[in-house]
This record gives C-alpha cells, sequence and structure tokens, in this order.
C-alpha cells in the first residue's frame, strides 16, 4: 500500500514528507527529479515511475508533484485517486492547494495526512467525517480557539464512518432548508482546418449543494435521461432504482458534493456553440507572417456566448505579434509563446476579429508546425446535450425545502486546428 | 494565525526552548510546543533529543495534544526503542477507554511503533480490539494486524492473528469486512504459498454483500481479492459478473477498472452465444470511455490498460476510435500511448479518419510524438491492406515537407511496406531518391539502401547512388555497413556487367580494410558464392523473402492473457508480469485466464482450486507437466518458442568455416588468404583444462564447510561456438548464487563485447549484473568470471527442472548452450526449521508427497553426514538413534520460499543410506535427491 508522500514545488524543493510505515529516505526523489529534469515541462513527467526498489506514482496539482512512494504490487489508480483526494481536502480545507497555504496550516494538514491513510490503507477520505474529526481552520475559531485553549480536534466518534451512509452524518439541523443543482457540461472537442468536427463528446456533471435538516431522502429525474451514454455516481446514489427507472434516488451527503458525472458521446450528435474561421500562415520569404480569426454563434440554442477567449500556442519562431482586435483585448507572451485574445461576450451582430502580422526570427526556416487555437466559452442556462432535471422531490422529512436547479455549457478541451 | 510561525525559530538555542515549554505547567503551552515539535519533525527537523519530553505530555485528556503526541511517537519510537517502552502503559490503558475513538486510535499507533519490545505488549490488545463491540476498533484493529505481521510475522501467525482476520471476513460491518480482506491481501502478497484468502462460493457471497456497501476503497480491495477466484461454472460467472457491473458507474476509477478486471477475467467462462456475454461487452465500453476524461495521470493509468484490453477483445472498443484522438495539450506520455490505441484499433471502416489523424499529428512539434505518428502510417499500411496506397501517398506527402526527421521515418516505414506488398508501390523510389542527401541516421540510410539494392533494376543510377554511399563506408555504422555489401552484392547479381569495379570494391572494403568480424564474415560468404556458383549466388542473395507479418507488435497471448488478470495493477502498466519486477515476490502465482465453459477441464478445475492445501503448492515455479493442478495454477506449460533461434548445428557451421577456409584467392588474384587458413585451429577438440577440483578435500570430518560446488564442466564446446569455449559451474557463496566460468578464446581473433542472458527457468534465476569480461579475450587466452545471480527473473517450469538456458554474445554471434545447476545452490541460509514446526509441517504433507532414494556406497558417519550436508544449508534439526539407526532430520527451504523437509536413515557399518524427502512440491525431490548424493559423495 502507498508507503510514503512527499509534497514537492515547482522548483524541486521536498517541503513535506509523511510516512505511513517506515521512512524512507529523500533519496528516493532523486528518481523523479531525473525524469522532470528529462521531460522539460512539468506536466510531461510519466505519472508511474520504477526505482530499483521502490515505485514512484506521482500527481502534478496546481504547481506541486504528490509523490507517493510504494513498494509492493498496489494498483496505480488507486495511488492517484487518493493523491487526487488528498489535494481535494487540501482545497476543502483551506480554500487553496499551494506551498504557501500548506506551510501555514502544516500541523492541519499532517493530522489530515494520518487520519486519511493508516499503514497505507485509505481510512477517512469523506469530507464529512474528516470534518467531524479535525474541524477546518477559520479566523473566528482561532481566536476561540486561543482564548479559551479549546483545540480544533472533535472528540466524537465520526458516527459516519460506520454507519450505512458514511457520507451523512446524524443530526444535521439547518434552519433555512434548500437543495441546489448545477447542471455543468464541457464540450471536448477538435475541430479541423475546415471547421468540420473530428471529434466532439459532453463531460457532464450535476454539483449539489444541500442543506437539508435531518435525513432527507432525494428523488431526482430527468426529461430524458437515455441521452446519456455512461454515468458515475457519488456512492449514495441507488444504482437500482437508476437502472430500473432511470431516476436518482439517494440520501444526500451534507453540503456541497459531486452527485454524477456523465458523459455524452459522438454516438448522439454534439452541437458546437461557435465556428471559428482562421488563417494562420507564416511566409516562406521574410521574417513575417499573418494572422487572421473570427468567431461567429453556431448552435447556441439562442443562448449568449459569454466569457470567449482564445489561446493560441505559437511557434517558436514568432517574435512579436501586431494585431487588431475588433473586440476584446489581446496579449502576447513572448517568454511561453501564447497569444491569447480575451473576448468576452459574443454579439452575433458583430463578430469579433483579430487580425495583423507575426513577426519572425530572421534567418529561421519557416515553421513546420500548424498552431492549434484553443477556445474558452460559456453558456449560462443551458445543458448543451438537451439534459433537463425534471423534478426533485423529498421524502422522509415534512418541511418544504427550497429547490433550485441551474444549468450552465462550458469549453472544456475544445480545440481548433490550422 | 498560521502555522507558519514554527518555522520561523532557527536559533541555536531551539530545541532547549522546546524543551523548557514542553514541561511548562499550562496546557496551551505544551500544545503549541508540541504543534512546534511537530511542524519540525514534518520538514525533516531531527527533535529526536526531545523524546522523554514529549511522551511525558501523553497523558493527556485533550485528544488533540494526544493525537499530536502520537504522532511523534510514530516517529521516532524507533530510533529510541527504550524511551518507547515509557509509552506502553498509556497505549494499553487507551485500549481500554470507553471511548471506541481512543481505543482505535491507541490500537492503530501502537502498530505503527516498529519497535520489537513494544510488539509484545501490544498482542493482548490488539486481541481484545479485534473482538471489539464497535466495528470502528473492529476496523482498525484488522489493519494492525497487517502491522504487525510487517514487523514480526511469526509472533502473528504463533498467535493466531490470522485465523481472527479470517473470521472477520464474515464481520456484519462491510468496512470491517473490506479492511479484513485488505489486510489478508498485504499479508498474502509476502507468503506467495499461503492460503490466507481461501475463496469459496460462501465467502465470495459475503464479498459480493460487503462490496455494496464498504467505502470505495474498500471496493477496489474487494474486487481485487474476488480476481483471484475461479468460479465453478459458467452460471456461477455470470452471477458474480451481474452484481459486480454496477460497480463500472462509480466515481472513483480504479473502483471502475478493478471492475473491468474482475468482469474481463470471468467474461472467458461465459458462452459466447450467451445473450448477456453481448450485453456484457456493450457495458464494459462506455466506462472505459469516461476513464480517458479524467485527469491525465489516470488517463495514462487508463490507456495503458485499454491497451491489453482491446488486444485482447478489440470489439468492445471498436466504435471508439474517436475517443483515442490526440489534443495538442495532452501529456507527451498520452499522446503516445493513445497513438498506439489507434493503431490497434485501426481497421477497413475507420482507416480513413485514422490517417487524417496521423497526418496532422505529423506536423506536430514533439519530435517522438512526430516520429511515432509516421510509423504509425506505416503500421496502418501494413495492417489494413485497403488502406496501403492511401498511406503511402500521405507518407509522400510528409515526404515533401522535407522536415527531415519527419523524412526519415517515412523511408524506413515504406522499406517495411515493399516488403509487405512487393512490386505494387515502387514508382514512387524516385521521389524517395531525391531524398538520398538528407538522410543522416543510420536506420533510414540502411532502409534506402536496401531499396536502392532490392529495386536496382528499376533504378537507372542505382549504382552511382550505392556508390555515393561507398566513399564514407568505414565512417558508417554496421548496420549500414551491411546493407551496402548486400545491396551492391544484389545490383551485381542484376547488372553484373557495369558493376563488377563496384563489388570488388564492397568485398575489398568489407574484407580487409574492416575489423567487424560480422561484416568480413559476409563479404567472404559472397565473395566465395560469387566466385564459385553464380546462379547458386542469384538463388542465395535473391531469393524471395518471406512477408513481414501484420502485427509484430502484439504482446504474446500468453502474456497477455497474464496482465489481463492484472488489470489495473502495475504489471498492467508496465506491460510486464509481476514476477518480473515485484521485489521480493519471488513465487508470485502466475495468473491466466479461466478456460471457456464446457471444456471439462475447466468444470473440474475449481474443485481443485478450492480444496485446502492446493494453493501452498508452489505455483509457478513446479507445476507438474501435463497434471491438471499445474495447468490450473497458470503456468506457462508451451515449450521455451521464444527463446530465440536454435543453435546453428555444427554441421553448417563448417560447411560455412569450410567455405572461408578453402581459397578465396580466385577472385582476389592472390596477396591474401593467410588468415581463413588460420582457422581451422579453432576446430581442435575441446580441452578440459582447469578443472582442479576445489573441493575435493578429502573428507573435512567435523569441519563445516562451504556449499558444495560441482567441479566445472564444459557447457559449450569450441567449435559449436566459434572458437569461444566456457566450462563452468555453479556455486553458493555467502548466501549469493554465483555461476563461475572460464571462458577460453580459441579462436585467431580478439573477442570483445561478452554479455549473458538467461531464458526464463524453473527458479526465475537471472543474472544480477553484467559479464564482467573488462579486457578483450585475445586468441588462446582464458579468463575466470564470476557472475552473481538471483532469483527475481521471470519463471518457467523447465525440464529437467534444474535445466538452465544461457545466451552469451560477444563481437562475434550470440551463442545458445544449456547447462544444469545443483539445485542445492538455490538452499537458502535460513533453512532451519523449528522442530515444533517441523513436525507440524511433516504431519500436514500428505503422505503421497513424500518420496523415497536410496544412496548407495557412502562412507560417512551420520555426524559427517550431518556436517557436510549444513555446509549445503541442509540443516539437521533433530537427530534420533533407533536400533542403531540414525534418523537425522533435515529441512531446507528454496529460494522461492519452498520448504523440503528430509529424513535421513543411516545405518552404521552399511553404506547405504536411506533419504525420504517431504514436499509440498514433488516435483522437486529428484532434483533434491541428486544434490544429496553429489553433496555427501564428495
Amino acid at each position: 500500500m502507498i508507503h510514503s508522500l512527499f509534497l514537492i514545488n515547482q522548483s524541486g524543493d521536498i517541503f513535506l514528507e509523511k510516512h505511513w510505515k517506515s521512512v524512507i529516505g529523500r533519496s528516493v526523489c532523486d528518481y523523479f527529479f531525473e525524469a522532470k529534469e528529462k521531460a522539460v515541462d512539468p506536466e510531461n513527467v510519466a505519472p508511474v515511475l520504477q526505482t530499483p526498489h521502490h515505485y514512484l506514482i506521482s500527481i502534478l496539482r496546481g504547481k506541486l508533484f504528490f509523490l507517493s512512494v510504494i513498494q509492493t504490487e498496489v494498483p496505480p489508480l488507486f495511488v492517484i485517486e487518493f493523491l487526487h483526494r488528498v489535494a481535494d481536502t487540501f482545497q476543502d480545507y483551506f480554500g487553496d492547494c499551494s506551498e504557501g497555504v500548506i506551510k501555514d496550516n502544516l500541523v492541519t494538514v499532517y493530522e489530515l495526512l494520518e487520519e486519511m491513510l493508516d499503514n497505507g490503507f485509505p481510512l477517512a477520505t469523506e469530507s464529512n467525517v474528516l470534518k467531524e474529526m479535525i474541524r477546518p481552520p477559520t479566523i473566528l475559531r482561532s481566536v476561540v480557539n486561543t482564548l479559551t485553549g479549546g483545540s480544533n480536534v472533535g472528540d466524537t466518534l465520526p458516527t459516519g464512518q460506520l454507519s450505512n451512509i458514511p457520507w451523512r452524518r446524524a443530526g444535521v439541523k439547518y434552519t433555512n432548508n434548500e437543495a441546489y443543482f448545477d447542471v455543468i457540461e464541457e464540450i471536448d472537442a477538435i475541430l479541423d482546418k475546415s471547421g468540420t468536427t473530428v471529434c466532439a463528446e459532453i463531460q457532464g456533471v450535476i454539483e449539489a449543494c444541500v442543506r437539508l435538516t435531518g435525513m432527507p431522502d432525494l428523488t431526482l429525474s430527468f426529461m430524458n435521461p437515455r441521452l446519456l451514454d455512461d454515468v458515475s455516481f457519488h456512492p449514495c446514489v441507488r444504482f437500482k432504482r437508476w437502472e430500473s427507472e432511470r431516476v436518482l434516488s439517494f440520501i444526500p451527503p451534507d453540503g456541497n458534493f459531486t452527485l454524477m458525472t456523465y458523459h455524452v458521446s459522438s454516438q448522439n450528435l454534439v452541437a458546437i456553440p461557435v465556428y471559428v474561421k482562421q488563417n494562420i500562415s507564416f511566409f516562406e520569404t521574410g521574417p513575417c507572417g499573418r494572422l487572421d480569426i473570427t468567431i461567429g454563434p453556431k448552435q447556441t440554442m439562442g443562448k449568449t456566448v459569454e466569457g470567449l477567449m482564445v489561446t493560441i500556442h505559437m511557434p517558436k519562431a514568432v517574435l512579436s505579434a501586431n494585431l487588431t482586435a475588433t473586440q476584446g483585448n489581446y496579449s502576447y507572451d513572448l517568454a511561453t509563446k501564447v497569444l491569447v485574445w480575451d473576448i468576452g461576450k459574443l454579439n452575433p451582430q458583430k463578430l469579433p476579429n483579430l487580425r495583423g502580422s507575426l513577426s519572425m526570427q530572421a534567418g529561421v526556416p519557416r515553421p513546420e508546425e500548424n498552431p492549434s487555437l484553443n477556445i474558452e466559452l460559456k453558456i449560462q442556462q443551458l445543458a448543451i446535450s438537451g439534459l433537463k432535471v425534471s423534478r426533485l422531490d423529498m421524502y422522509g422529512e415534512k418541511y418544504k425545502p427550497f429547490k433550485g436547479v441551474k444549468y450552465v455549457t462550458k469549453a472544456g478541451k475544445f480545440q481548433v486546428r490550422t | 494565525m498560521t502555522d507558519s510561525k514554527y518555522f520561523t525559530t532557527t536559533k541555536k538555542g531551539e530545541i532547549f526552548e522546546l524543551k523548557a515549554e514542553l514541561n511548562s505547567d499550562k496546557k496551551e503551552k505544551k500544545k503549541e510546543a508540541v504543534k512546534k515539535v511537530i511542524a519540525s519533525m514534518t520538514v525533516g527537523k531531527d527533535v529526536s533529543a526531545l523524546f522523554p519530553d514529549v511522551v511525558n505530555c501523553m497523558q493527556t485528556d485533550n485528544l488533540e495534544l494526544k493525537k499530536l503526541v502520537y504522532l511523534y511517537l510514530m516517529n521516532y519510537a524507533k530510533s529510541q526503542p527504550d524511551m518507547a517502552i515509557m509509552a506502553v502503559n498509556t497505549f494499553v490503558k487507551d485500549c481500554e477507554d470507553p471511548n471506541p475513538l481512543i481505543r482505535a486510535l491507541a490500537v492503530r499507533t501502537m502498530g505503527c511503533i516498529r519497535v520489537d519490545k513494544i510488539t509484545e505488549y501490544l498482542c493482548e490488545p490488539l486481541r481484545k480490539c479485534l473482538k471489539d463491540e464497535d466495528p470502528y476498533v473492529r476496523k482498525t484493529a484488522a489493519v494492525c494486524v497487517a502491522k504487525l505481521h510487517d514487523i514480526n510475522a511469526q509472533l502473528v501467525e504463533d498467535q493466531g492473528f490470522l485465523d481472527t482476520l479470517k473470521d472477520l471476513i464474515s464481520d456484519s460491518n462491510p468496512m470491517v469486512v473490506a479492511n479484513a480482506v485488505a489486510a489478508l491481501s498485504e499479508i498474502a502478497e509476502s507468503h506467495p504459498n499461503s492460503n490466507l484468502l481461501d475463496l469459496n462460493p460462501q465467502t465470495i457471497n459475503k464479498l459480493l454483500t460487503a462490496l455494496n456497501e464498504c467505502t470505495e476503497w474498500g471496493q477496489i480491495f474487494i474486487l481485487d481479492c474476488l480476481a483471484n477466484y475461479t468460479p465453478r461454472d459458467d452460471r456461477e460467472s455470470q452471477s458474480i459478473c451481474e452484481r459486480v457491473t454496477p460497480r463500472l458507474s462509480h466515481a472513483n476509477s480504479a473502483v471502475v477498472l478493478s471492475a473491468v478486471k474482475v468482469l474481463m477475467k470471468f467474461m472467458e467462462m461465459l458462452p459466447k452465444d450467451l445473450d448477456y456475454y453481448g450485453t456484457l461487452l456493450k457495458k464494459l465500453a462506455p466506462p472505459l470511455v469516461t476513464l480517458l476524461s479524467a485527469e491525465p495521470e489516470l488517463q495514462y493509468v487508463a490507456l495503458r490498460n485499454i491497451n491489453l484490453i482491446v488486444q485482447r477483445r478489440p470489439e468492445i472498443l471498436k466504435h471508439e476510435m474517436k475517443v483515442f484522438f490526440v489534443k495538442y495539450n495532452d501529456p507527451i506520455y498520452v499522446k503516445l500511448e493513445k497513438l498506439d490505441i489507434m493503431i490497434r484499433l485501426a481497421s477497413q471502416a475507420n482507416i480513413a479518419q485514422v490517417l487524417a489523424e496521423l497526418k496532422e499529428y505529423a506536423t506536430e512539434v514533439d519530435v517522438d510524438f512526430v516520429r511515432k505518428a509516421v510509423r504509425a502510417i506505416g503500421r496502418c499500411a501494413i495492417k489494413v491492406e485497403q488502406s496501403a496506397e492511401r498511406c503511402v501517398s500521405t507518407l509522400l506527402d510528409l515526404i515533401q515537407t522535407k522536415v527531415n526527421y519527419v523524412v526519415q521515418e517515412a523511408i524506413v516505414v515504406i522499406k517495411d511496406i515493399f516488403r509487405k506488398y512487393p512490386n505494387k508501390y515502387e514508382s514512387v523510389i524516385a521521389t524517395l531518391c531525391e531524398n538520398l542527401d538528407s538522410l543522416d541516421e543510420p536506420e533510414a540510410r540502411a532502409a534506402m539502401i536496401w531499396i536502392v539494392g532490392e529495386y536496382a533494376e528499376r533504378i537507372d543510377n542505382a549504382d552511382e547512388l550505392l556508390e555515393s554511399f561507398l566513399e564514407g563506408f568505414h565512417d558508417e555504422s554496421t548496420q549500414v555497413q551491411l546493407q551496402l555489401l548486400t545491396a551492391i552484392v544484389k545490383l551485381f547479381l542484376k547488372k553484373p556487367t557495369e558493376t563488377q569495379e563496384l563489388v570488388q570494391q564492397v568485398l575489398s572494403l568489407a574484407t580487409q580494410d574492416s575489423d567487424n568480424p560480422d561484416l568480413r564474415d559476409r563479404g567472404y560468404i559472397y565473395w566465395r558464392l560469387l566466385s564459385t556458383d553464380p546462379v547458386a549466388a542469384k538463388e542465395v542473395v535473391l531469393a524471395e523473402k518471406p512477408l513481414i507479418s501484420e502485427e509484430t507488435d502484439l504482446i504474446e497471448p500468453t502474456l497477455l492473457e497474464e496482465l489481463i488478470c492484472h488489470i489495473g495493477t502495475l504489471a498492467s502498466v508496465y506491460h510486464k508480469p509481476p514476477s518480473a519486477f515485484v521485489e521480493g515476490s519471488r513465487g508470485v502465482q502466475h495468473k491466466r485466464l479461466p478456460g471457456s465453459a464446457g471444456s471439462g477441464e475447466s468444470v473440474e478445475s475449481p474443485d481443485v482450486a478450492s480444496a485446502p492445501g492446493v494453493s501452498e503448492a508452489p505455483p509457478a515455479v513446479i507445476p507438474s507437466q501435463g497434471d491438471l493442478l499445474g495447468d490450473l495454477l497458470n503456468l506457462d506449460l508451451t515449450p521455451p518458442t521464444t527463446t530465440g533461434p536454435p543453435p546453428p548445428s555444427s554441421g553448417m557451421q563448417m560447411g560455412a568455416m569450410d567455405l572461408l577456409g578453402g581459397g578465396l584467392d580466385s577472385l582476389m588474384g592472390g596477396g591474401f588468404g593467410a588468415a581463413p587458413a588460420a582457422m581451422p585451429a579453432s576446430f581442435t577438440a575441446p580441452v578440459s583444462g582447469g578443472l582442479d577440483d576445489l573441493f575435493d578435500l578429502g573428507g573435512g570430518v567435523g569441519m563445516p564447510m562451504g556449499a558444495y560446488s560441482p567441479p566445472k564442466t564444459v557447457w559449450l564446446p569450441a567449435m559449436k561456438a566459434k572458437g569461444l569455449e566456457i566450462s563452468g559451474t555453479f556455486a553458493r557463496r555467502s548466501g549469493v548464487v554465483q555461476m563461475e566460468m572460464t571462458l577460453t578464446n580459441k579462436a585467431m581473433s580478439v573477442m570483445t563485447d561478452f554479455a549473458i542472458q538467461f531464458n526464463r527457468n524453473s527458479f526465475g534465476l537471472a543474472p544480477a549484473g553484467p559479464l564482467q569480461v573488462l579486457t578483450p579475450l585475445s586468441p588462446n587466452q582464458s579468463i575466470e568470471v564470476t557472475l552473481p545471480l538471483n532469483t527475481v527473473g521471470p519463471v518457467m517450469k523447465m525440464e529437467p527442472l534444474n535445466n538452465l538456458q544461457v545466451a552469451v554474445k560477444n563481437n562475434i554471434d550470440v551463442f545458445y548452450f544449456s547447462c544444469q545447476y545443483p539445485i542445492s545452490m538455490l538452499f537458502a541460509e535460513d533453512g532451519k526449521m523449528e522442530r515444533q514446526v517441523f513436525l507440524a509441517t511433516w504431519k500436514d504433507i500428505p503422505n503421497e508427497n513424500e518420496s523415497q532414494f536410496q544412496i548407495k556406497d557412502c562412507h560417512l558417519n551420520s555426524d559427517a553426514a550431518s556436517n557436510k550436508l549444513q555446509g549445503s544449508n541442509i540443516f539437521t534439526i533433530a537427530k534420533r538413534t533407533v536400533e542403531g539407526q540414525d534418523m537425522l532430520y533435515q529441512s531446507m527451504k528454496l529460494s522461492n520460499g519452498i520448504w523440503l523437509l528430509a529424513e535421513l536413515r543411516v545405518q552404521a557399518g552399511n553404506p547405504n543410506y536411506t533419504v525420504s524427502l517431504k514436499c509440498r512440491a514433488p516435483e522437486v525431490s529428484q532434483c533434491v535427491f541428486q544434490s544429496y548424493e553429489a553433496v555427501l559423495k564428495n
């Protein structure tokens, strides 16, 4: 099982280590540093490395590497999932997952790690359970603690850990009972030069925020559940009901959680909300090139496209860009060779356009590669797959909760080739 | 108020200050001080000097302070074992605390203190906690057993904790079940031969019930455990599949992949015409696709596994090609894996899409990725015949880009396409020739030269082209030189009139000016062929070549089957069987997919599998050939076809030599021939030198001697190995198995670049390091080499069991030989069994596993024999004298953890001994008996 954990920052310093079995020297990380050196970009470091006596499994979150050391045959996905869970927990507790924040809360971090893993076996990873045992730091609490000498460690048994519904603690009370659901869809797509869809799929997620008193039993049903190709549920969802009736029946955890994720793939036609007309060319003679990009609405179902942004990784030889944007601002980062055009809201009457010239390093051959465009966008009040929640019912409790469903569509990995 | 303040003190008296604060009366101050200590510890500062002060803070009712002190204890108890004892009392007390949280915390922490002295005190509290009324305590205690086992395995077995743990599998609480399974699985890993997880339909049913209710992590443990079960029939298999399928919809990808493993394995048993089989296949695709939308690290592991799945069952993902399309900002490790899978999925239906994508990738920035994309186009052409033409034209487009590395890769793959589809695409040769000058990589140059030579008759200026390469002949790499030699000879055979001069030039370059024996040999052969029989030369050199196979890169089916059983594990990421890399698990069971229903074999087999004791039989290592048991344990019984080419028959070798030895001057016009004439010298019979038997010390009574090592024998006679003679033996010296060899050069030229490799063998013997031959071996010189071996190599049963197939390489060629090692080399130093254990084990092993042998003409008394045997790690545990007959009870342990028990009967005055051997793997007995005889008689 998981033997040790090292947290490593971007510059390659180990700033935290935790061992669940015997102590393993830091030198084991040298193999990782070697691989990191070779990979040049931090995101290109292979997640599973083999050393003479250990295996190193790492993830990159934000700018931190979470590196775990294992000694026996352990499912790597298990380790990777766990590491992400650790990062999520930090995020949840401290609002951020950076070196500074972790160092600021070191004792809590250490307590958390101790609680999450025992002898390398996961112990408590549910945020509800953890928060019962180790309360997250708040300014108020730390002030109170200093005055009263109290601590932020709970001394009750984490009841949730034992019940059949470990995700919910007993005795929850609210004055305002509310249940909100966000249906968030991301479009992953590749469009080719001519604008034809090479591949497209939708990754959807339903994030819930449920603050309900007692032990409510909820049922969420969809207008068109057959749209979904693949679904993954929070453990609270009763799979049998889904199989037979296509409804989500569950006793919700308290607070924020991910109810389900789903996948709508190429079998169903995926609507592409915008089209991109682009022309990026580098001249054979003379150190310059031309760029011309126009974006227009395509299948937006009558909604407005917002937060539109285009990112282009230029070839190394491009020194600067002299462009004019009819809408929004652009910037070109010389060091990373990234051109960012922040457009904002898409106005169908007046299409945004960015055009101008690129100046190239002299004496360098014309770049071979064609830079791809990465598009970001957001459409409020629309789930692009067409998924709609039809109703939410509550059983087991008597009060009437506030209910709400919000839809939003975003671009995930949305790329246009040139 | 943040914890970063704990880092600011770097003054000299820091430890001193902390000490004062820890002993403060104020609770709050104490806690702050402990926090500071923990913070220092976390960043690797040594605060062990504060041990007594921190431990003093332990007796508190403040839970946080208690936890912090526990944290500290876990870290430093090892370095302060005597001090740690001070904490024991508090632990024992805490284990009785009314608050289950404290009980659990105490038992958990105690297990983490890796100090032998403490573990003794741990046993009682642990036993109580394993039966605690509170499931939270029970589940914590279950893990604690695994911890304790890691520290002191014997103690855990003696105390009967393993049985208690097995009972916990039937616990009412699913979390306890999951932890018990996890703990047992971990313990089982270090005990490959024990049947800790004794799976039968009842336990399976319990596990499946717990599966629905336990945490995600528990589900992973249970699923991985389920995957080791072999269902009795297809109906059971189906019902397990049905109950596992809902796990495919879990949010945790590790759960999903473990469920996929179970399904992929149990599916094998379902009849293909069953409706359910089709349904299951359809259900597998969406979750696999969804895994690819996760974080890149998860994607990578998923892709490595999908790579296996599509090789085993391509139908699952055949419609999902698009999800493997590469996004430009994918990490490189994801890109390369996706590309690989795209090719595996390529078919006539989707080839157009695939090609368009590959062409797109060939213009990316990343050089490695671009190269692989170009190669992929070639692989598509070879795989999907209908697409070949399209592929070729795509490759030609790419060549037009003139990007250097793209052009070179394209030429290499076009050569392969020519070999797959001869006489079809030769029209493109002209385009290829235009790029001749830009080729600077040996592989590309060699490919181009091969093309020119192969199609010399269609290229008008083939002679000029080849001549241009010839100018820098000696600067080329061997690969290019060999190819050039062959190409020019081909050209000569096709256009003899114009190229006579060229061929003479290349032959003399290859034979006279080169130091490379490969090149020289090939040169001589051509030369001789051309001069004696040009017609034969044509037949040989221009012979029709076999078509290359389409899927050269597929994983070998037996390995694939094994890897499918290991989906989701490290093995599946490395695409190697666990035995090839998992440290310390020598006896890893080779897993194989169960046979499909209906075959009598698989219907019977589960009964055997679930019978107690069977999984204790040494798996993987020593199956009895043809027996159902061996088959069941998934052993690789196929003959070793992967060994490489068989040793060349000496007849052929002689022929070739003769060819060289004969007058080569016919073409040459005299002026040389001395060197070949000397060649026959190497045919002298193998000389048996250096066979001094170091161990023949004549008795050596009463003195323990080193392990018996047989005298060196000739393993590889010089005439079979172009003048290299190898004689050798095996020895065990201070616990390390060694192969001691004498290499003798009986050829005329210097030998260099020695390397050695073993084929898979029964005990996983493998070289622990490279063959250390540092200086070149001059003619008639001998060198003694000692090669340390380990036993963690890949395992395959050999016949006889102790047979070892070896390949030795030098600058001349690769040679194969096989030899047998005395099994006593593998007897471990810790092979002495406790008396009690011996007795119990002796009774435990069924009588049919006992075998008896006679050793004749041995004139040692029992003490001397015992001494002698001890030198070879055969330990005498007890001696009994009954009616003038000495009975020695002996034990030994093989490197893979198999125990052997023996009873040696020696009657005074009778030179014949009787040995009775008992072992769970009776197959080894024969070999062991030979070792007994060898050891006693030397």
